[in-house]
């Protein structure tokens, strides 16, 4: 059971979770950018959030089904078609043999999600089957490539009520081992402006621009590398921040100041280019609360899926499904 | 270390990190301590943990804060360096020692007389004394499994160059403030290209994947061209001719 790609983005990679554990080795995380999306994908598919899925930076594709398969789309929302008819985004959908899924540009936000059931079967590498460009671990998907689906059954036709993450907003930080490089004023300032997502941006970081002078460090420029974790916000040179994504390398010389919480780092990461982001520091004993709220909202995701009712207005021909088949009498 | 000193420092990295710093600068004794400090985090095996590692001066510890308060990974990395002197802890067990062939110059690593002039040596002395130079993984980064070695003598404090050269290959060994790079792929580069090997540090699809860890040390022998070539066309196991040994503990 699988999908044939016939058309694709130039950005498209497996990503599940990602892979812990070799950080001493250089080999940062990756996994997807919008954590959330994944589990919204499980959940509307009723399997487990750890399972690889495509995602699908600013545009999609077009995918042939080799033979039944049910799918969901989740994380920024895209044009999708099965066979030219449009079908609802966060929401999962059956493929018959032969039908083609077709997914377009980004409506807003940066990054979509195609989740196979039974997850996409790719070989896995250290335990993941993320792909990291930047360390030259997997490549991106191709045309031709297939997209096997592991075993697989259950309904299809569910919808889920996502969180709206994908223009940008208010990012919840908390102070990291640098943040004391940069003094009060700095600070203060850095958390009253409002940023712009500006034009550089793929999985190993976004930069942030803003009008006014830029957030250097004080002195102390010539710092040894030290360990970099995803949400790290550095400020390059310049004092422009870099808001570090799972492709972020392992370690790094600019100072941090701020670490995004991983329960926004999903917002963040689906911020279009100009969209405007505010940065809010929260205390540590608060961002550990906020996480686990965080984490036990995921895992409560399933409870939000309902069924898909679909809009006689979006039937193209509506006389030709039965419509009162079954039915034996009006008073039942 | 004077009284003033601050270190070793602990600091909590974002919402899941605690770091623990044994200098601002790169020194022997600050690596060795954060090498030293990491082992014995990873065998006290804290419940909770989820990953540890160092860079130059500090070791790296990642845990889940809700099964591991904040607190709770304080007190612990403050009694667990009380226990004693870190700076002249010896090294983590389990070491290599790496001797990996290594064409010194030619057109395979141009920039190797730059390298010898600017720490004030003939290009002859230079290979004799890189050679023989017994360097550390003083921590792997930038690229995965990508090893900075040192410290080498003194004299190959040497700067990085202003305009970086546009690309080096693949187990490359370049030089630059005391220290050397085997690259793990082709890159960009300012420090500068003085041997060539055939070594490759991160080996996707083959076991171990990584051939480095921090705390391993490396000799770069020098071989003639011929050599290389020779190594090159049996390199199956990437390994670039290197002989491996144990370090005793």
């Amino acid at each position: 059971m699988s999908l044939i790609v016939r058309r694709i983005g130039p950005a498209c990679t497996i990503q599940d979770q990602g892979r812990e554990g070799y950080l001493d080795q250089g080999l940062s995380r990756s996994g997807a950018a919008d954590l959330r999306a994944l589990y919204e994908g499980a959940a509307l598919l009723r399997q487990k959030p750890d399972l690889a899925a495509l995602e699908m930076a600013g545009m999609g594709g077009e995918f042939e089904a080799v033979s039944p398969v049910r799918i969901a789309l989740t994380g920024a929302p895209m044009q999708a078609s099965i066979d030219g008819s449009p079908v609802a985004w966060n929401a999962s959908h059956a493929l018959a043999k032969g039908q083609r899924l077709s997914i377009g540009a980004v409506l807003k936000g940066g990054y979509g999600y195609l989740h196979l059931g039974g997850g996409i079967a790719s070989e896995p590498f250290l335990g993941s089957r993320s792909a990291h460009l930047a360390a030259r671990v997997g490549r991106a998907v191709a045309v031709g490539d297939t997209l096997e689906n592991g075993p697989d059954k259950g309904e299809a036709g569910m919808k889920i009520a996502a969180e709206d993450r994908f223009c940008g907003g208010t990012l919840r930080v908390v102070a990291s081992f640098q943040t004391a490089l940069f003094d009060a004023e700095t600070l203060a300032r850095f958390e009253a402006t409002e940023f712009r997502r500006g034009p550089r941006a793929n999985r190993m970081g976004m930069q942030m621009d803003s009008d006014g002078p830029g957030f250097a460090a004080k002195g102390q420029l010539n710092i040894l590398s030290e360990v970099i974790s995803p949400g790290d916000i550095q400020m390059t040179g310049t004092g422009n921040p870099f808001i570090l994504l799972p492709e972020c390398q392992t370690t790094g010389g600019y100072p941090r100041i701020a670490t995004v919480l991983p329960c926004d780092l999903p917002r963040a990461a689906q911020t279009p280019p100009g969209g405007a982001v505010r940065f809010q520091f929260v205390s540590l004993d608060e961002a550990v609360t906020l996480h686990a709220a965080w984490l036990k909202d995921l895992a409560r995701l399933s409870a939000r899926v309902e069924p898909l009712v679909r809009d006689p207005h979006d039937i193209p021909d509506l006389l030709s499904y039965q419509l009162i088949s079954g039915v034996v009498s009006a008073n039942d | 270390m004077t009284r003033a000193d601050p270190f070793p420092l602990i600091r909590t990295v974002g919402l899941d990190g605690a770091l623990v710093t044994f200098a601002d600068t790169m020194t022997e004794p600050s690596n060795r301590a954060a090498l030293a400090f990491r082992g014995a985090l990873h065998e006290a095996g804290w419940e909770g943990v989820v990953e540890s590692s160092t860079s130059l001066a500090s070791a790296y510890l990642r845990f889940d804060p809700l099964r591991l308060s904040h607190a709770e990974v304080q007190a612990r990395l403050a009694a667990l360096l009380a226990e004693r002197d870190w700076y002249a802890a010896p090294l983590p067990s389990g070491r290599k020692l790496w001797r990996v062939p290594t064409v010194y110059g030619t057109d395979l690593a141009p920039q190797l007389e730059d390298a010898a002039a600017a720490a004030g040596l003939d290009v002859d002395e230079a290979v004799r004394r890189l050679g023989k130079s017994r360097v550390r993984v003083l921590t792997i980064g930038f690229a995965p499994g990508q090893p900075y070695l040192g410290p080498l003598a003194p004299e190959f404090d040497i700067p990085r160059l202003q305009q970086l050269t546009p690309m080096v290959p693949e187990g490359a060994l370049v030089c630059a403030i005391r220290q050397l790079i085997v690259f793990a792929g082709p890159t960009p580069t300012g420090w500068r290209h003085i041997g060539q090997t055939a070594f490759r540090c991160f080996r996707p699809g083959m076991e171990p994947t990584f051939a480095l860890n921090p705390g391993d040390e490396m000799v770069f022998e020098p071989i003639e061209r011929a050599e290389l070539e020779h190594i090159r066309a049996h390199n199956e196991d990437g390994t670039g001719g290197a002989k491996v040994e144990e370090i005793a503990a």
